[in-house]
């Protein structure tokens, strides 16, 4: 069989894996915005006992390697009673972790917007509710978009990792494939474009989105994450 | 062809993008000799001097440094060793110390002994009154000590000319004394440099020559006296005046 | 939970320094490789600029847990077999290469263009311009970057698990499959990876603090 159509053959195996992959993604950034945008508030507005409570939670997050994460909530958990499906594991562990960074990206928008901007606000008689929606929120936004794409493509990658635990992803529908047809390099390359594809889609789909509605002079560069 | 100039420059022409800014600059430079060049913004009075060092290497025309054609030399990091230039934002590595400034050309370039290089750069830095600042990086010093360290690392390099673009531009007025006073020493002491300044009380009391270029030509060059008080062309004359009004005499 | 630590932490210790060797190993590799790769997209021509861009935005734009298997199970078909410790600290080189070519050339670019002229006004050639100017002030802007960098490095360094190298995360889970202890053995590799990162956040700000330039 030559690569072409090992590669047919292969497909639609790694298009269903792709599809298990975008919806652990989609997940893990859910409960990443639902838990990181509270933090983020508690980290900007709260009082101190919830700012320490929460600057636990990411230092927890940040230090504490995904793979771990993933293997305590799945091998680690049942021995206590609690037992969790291995797609659900991976999104509760890829998404907390994701929390403490994207809490992170909002925190910094929120406060590179500045006090300023809620005084003058407040001054105009606007509530701290109306000043957040109205003035803040729309430039904290704008401002956090390049650093979610990048912390989205981040999460993406890292939906690779859930293949430890057992959820037929892409990467594991690929070692299926391979080892019926022990063809690992010709796969791994195909698995690697399927991904580049995707995460080269998030990028571009949210720069897209950014140019859209800029604020002339800001942007982030992109890394694994920023600042630990 | 004999020549006695340190510096000749012929015909010298530049274009950005088909927009020419250089229409055929031709003057020399002896040894020893200070002449500056002034002008309207825009004139090109700087292209002159990144032609004659190629930072920005000329479209057309000849440039001799002594009997060497330098414009197509092949070693022209040969070249600017014999040549300083002085940045109108200074050109300080952010990273080096005053001292570090001075001796890194030397260390590098010239494959000088360290200790060496540290006692001439020392030597340049109290030349320009900066002994106790050899120690301090860029960021602490102030515009017109930054500017002092460039001439010192220009010195140091112990070229046969300096090039001087708009050494003060960048500074707050009260700063320019310092630097200025620095040029005028060096060429008191038979420093030959070829100046762009807006100085016109050191283009007056310092100058040998005085180039006038306007539209990337030169209107008129000749002593900077006659210049001030009886030039041949009218516009020398409006300029001169405008320059003088806005800057007034500078130091003298 | 301490009594399962007392009695296997030889185990533990050898799995972190494996850890935090491949760590410093992969990182500083990584720098140099990341250093050429940021060159080149700057300062190469058109072709070895636009071939080192699409090398590192493929590596940004895969996970590392297939990069590592390409490495380690792909290339044995061409006849390239590499020991688990060996083909994870080659892709972990890799990987932050890509990373830091793109920290490094985002700190070279916002040096100055000026400051390489300033440099070749005395004679310097455009190598030692960069070399002696531009580099030293790169690499000394790109210090956050990096740690950050090693840090990351620490945690994905985990990875090599998966092809069993004995790092830290493959001690745990061999001391776990002897007594079944999977929470514990887990909690306990999960803590050790969280003093050990506390420890390198605390040393790095301390080291960014002294070497700033003022």
């Amino acid at each position: 069989m030559n690569n072409l159509e090992l590669i047919k053959s292969a497909l639609p195996y790694l298009l269903e894996g792709t599809l298990v992959t975008i919806q652990l993604t989609f997940w893990s950034l859910l409960i990443g915005i639902v838990v990181g945008l509270p933090i983020a508030f508690a980290q900007v507005y709260g009082n101190k006992i919830l700012q320490a409570t929460v600057a636990v939670y990411e230092r927890l997050a940040r230090s504490i390697p995904l793979l771990v994460m993933l293997l305590l909530l799945n091998y680690g958990l049942p021995m206590l009673g609690l037992r969790i499906p291995i797609f659900r594991a991976a999104v509760i562990g890829i998404g907390l972790r994701s929390a403490a960074y994207q809490s992170q990206i909002y925190r910094g928008a929120i406060q590179s917007v500045g006090g300023s901007q809620m005084k003058a606000a407040r001054s105009l008689g606007m509530s701290k509710m109306k000043a957040f929606f109205y003035i803040i929120a729309p430039q904290a936004i704008r401002i956090a978009i390049p650093p979610v794409a990048n912390e989205s493509a981040i999460v993406l990658k890292d939906t690779s990792l859930a293949f430890t635990i057992g959820v037929v992803e892409l990467l594991r529908q690929g070692e299926y494939f391979i080892a019926t047809s022990n063809e690992p390099m010709v796969i791994y390359l195909t698995i690697a474009a399927i991904y580049f594809i995707l995460t080269t889609i998030v990028n571009g789909g949210l720069s897209l989105f950014e140019k859209k509605y800029q604020i002339p002079g800001i942007g982030i560069e992109g890394g694994h994450s920023d600042a630990y | 062809m004999p020549t006695k100039h340190l510096l000749r420059i012929e015909n010298l022409h530049h274009s950005f993008e088909n927009e020419e800014v250089l229409k055929g600059i031709s003057f020399s430079l002896d040894k020893g000799e200070t002449k500056v060049i002034v002008g309207p913004s825009g004139t090109g009075k700087s292209t002159v001097l990144n032609n004659i060092i190629r930072l920005v290497p000329p479209t057309r025309g000849k440039i001799y440094l002594e009997d060497t054609e330098i414009t197509s030399a092949k070693n022209i990091n040969e070249i600017r060793q014999q040549i300083g230039f002085v940045f109108q934002d200074f050109g300080l590595f952010n990273h080096l110390t005053a001292k570090g400034n001075v001796m890194i050309g030397l260390t590098k370039v010239k494959k000088m002994d360290k200790n060496e290089a540290e006692e001439l750069a020392l030597f340049e830095l109290d030349r320009v009154g900066l002994k106790d600042y050899a120690n301090s990086y860029p960021s602490q010093l102030s515009g017109g000590q930054k500017q002092r360290v460039g001439i010192a690392r220009a010195l140091a390099m112990q070229p046969k000319l300096i090039l001087f673009d708009e050494p003060t531009s960048a500074l707050d007025p009260e700063l320019t004394g310092e630097v200025l006073k620095v040029m005028r020493n060096l060429a008191e002491e038979g420093m030959t440099m070829l100046v762009v300044t807006h100085e016109m009380g050191f283009a007056r009391s310092v100058a040998d020559e005085l180039i006038f270029m306007e539209g990337g030509n030169i209107v008129e060059q000749g002593d900077p006296e006659k210049l001030f008080t009886d030039p041949d062309h009218k516009r020398t004359k409006e300029f001169l005046f405008q320059l003088t009004n806005l800057y007034g005499e500078g130091e003298k | 939970m301490l009594d399962i630590f007392m009695e296997y932490y030889p185990l533990f210790l050898r799995g972190l320094g494996v850890t935090v060797f491949v760590t410093i190993i992969s990182c500083f590799s990584g720098t140099v490789l990341g250093t050429f790769l940021a060159l080149g997209k700057i300062y190469g021509n058109k072709f070895v600029s636009a071939l080192v861009r699409l090398f590192i935005s493929i590596i940004r734009g895969t996970p590392l847990l297939v990069q590592l298997f390409i490495i380690y199970y792909g290339l044995p078909a061409y006849g390239i077999r590499l020991t688990p410790i060996i083909a994870a600290v080659i892709s972990f080189i890799i990987n932050s290469g890509a990373y830091q070519a793109e920290y490094l050339r985002g700190s070279i670019q916002s040096i100055s263009g000026s400051q390489l002229k300033a440099a070749q006004s005395i004679g310097m050639t455009k190598w030692q311009g960069i070399r002696h100017i531009i580099l030293p002030q790169a690499l000394r802007r790109v210090i956050p970057s990096w740690t950050n960098e090693f840090i990351y490095m620490i945690k994905y360094s985990s990875l090599a698990y998966v092809i069993g190298a004995k790092e830290l995360m493959t001690e745990g889970k061999l001391i776990a499959s002897r007594n079944y202890q999977f929470f514990n053995v887990y909690f306990i590799v999960a803590l050790i990876y969280l003093v050990v990162i506390v420890i390198f956040v605390y040393l790095f700000n301390k080291i960014e603090k002294k070497v700033t330039i003022p």
